[in-house]
């Protein structure tokens, strides 16, 4: 793996960890509040490992960077604010993390060390996908996914994401929104503690 | 001039900051203890990658090398040697006597999925929450004596 798909990688695990933490506090039940909380904090630690591989400061390449220098999927930067979405990407998400996350075992230790705690991710994401998968909204909420799912993995991955939840990727990716004030928004939020306290805050 | 011996002895009384009825070795999160002269090189394992006391783990192992007169070197590895199996026998009896089941070794939670109540021994539980107060536990719930706990998870 070469530093840009270490850096897609580390990317997309702080911007999901990021949008699974706005369900903080405001979740349907009390255990998903903790659910997600717990989620976004071990996918934030993922991506903080992963940026120390590649800087001594993972907080300057974490949130110094502008927001056209991410290398995040469109799949994690959508600002979501229903449950079926939201499961329906924690589901596509975990699916094709598993394929890359195994592909990487071999050649990266701290790969298999993320893996373990990912298994606890796709025991959580199986959990709601058995609950909801009948339902319409959550059927409706994949399918209008499933472009910015197809574009968290290289190409040569995207046939067995497709098989393993069971659409087809003869469509192309869905782009990032580069256009859209989603992500834009999301930088100033979580960039907010760094830019007040440029030299490193102590806590 | 402090020994391994020392070091380790000393490692055994800093107790985990979120869990603290465990130290750090019975954690197992010390993998290795190397003196040369007054530097202590110490190879440190994290448990979860997410976990917010790691950084208080490190300056507590680093302030225990100073107490000691040497100079620390902490090396935090990150590779996957810590599993749940690394939490010694000693530590897992800790965990259950202050109510948290302890992990069971992942080839037993691989192949029977028991989970055992901390307080009754039953077996009869059920799972509350995959996740609970921090990214190690999830939440059950004992049939036999009617008591949530908190379950270390085997990772």
């Amino acid at each position: 793996m070469n530093e840009q798909e270490l850096l897609s990688l580390a990317d997309d695990e702080l911007i999901i960890g990021w949008r699974d933490s706005e369900w903080t506090g405001i979740a349907p039940m009390l255990e998903e509040d903790v659910a997600f909380s717990s989620i976004a904090q071990n996918e934030i630690g993922h991506a903080r490992a992963l940026y120390e591989l590649l800087t001594d400061d993972p907080d300057a390449l974490a949130f110094d960077r502008k927001p056209e220098e991410y290398r995040h999927s469109a799949l994690v930067e959508l600002r979501l604010t229903d449950w079926a979405h939201t499961i329906a990407r924690r589901w596509l998400y975990e699916v094709a993390d598993e394929i890359r996350i195994s592909a990487l075992k071999a050649e990266l230790p701290l790969a298999a060390k993320i893996d373990r705690e990912e298994a606890y991710h796709r025991l959580h994401a199986e959990m709601w996908h058995e609950r909801l998968k009948e339902t319409s909204q959550f059927r409706a909420a994949v399918e209008e996914l499933w472009p910015y799912a197809l574009g968290v993995l290289p190409s040569a991955q995207r046939r067995t994401l497709a098989a393993r939840v069971g659409l087809d990727d003869e469509q192309p990716p869905a782009p990032r929104l580069l256009d859209s004030p989603e992500f834009a928004e999301l930088h100033e939020e979580m960039t907010m503690v760094r830019r007040s306290a440029p030299a490193g805050a102590q806590w | 001039m402090v020994t391994a011996d020392a070091v380790w002895a000393a490692f055994e009384q800093i107790p985990d900051p979120e869990i603290p009825v465990v130290s750090l070795v019975d954690l197992g999160v010390i993998r290795s203890v190397d003196v040369r002269d007054d530097h202590v090189h110490v190879e440190f394992t994290p448990t979860f990658l997410g976990c917010p006391a790691l950084e208080a783990m490190k300056r507590s192992l680093e302030a225990t090398v100073r107490e000691l007169g040497a100079e620390p070197d902490v090396e935090v590895v990150n590779d996957d040697s810590w599993s749940t199996d690394r939490i010694t026998a000693a530590g897992r009896e800790k965990l259950r006597a202050a109510g948290f089941a302890p992990p069971a070794p992942r080839l037993v939670q691989l192949q029977s999925q028991v989970h055992r109540c901390p307080y009754c021994g039953s077996t009869d539980t059920t799972l509350e929450n995959l996740f609970g107060p921090t990214p190690c536990r999830s939440i059950r719930y004992c049939n036999g004596c009617r008591q949530p706990f908190e379950q270390f998870k085997t990772i």
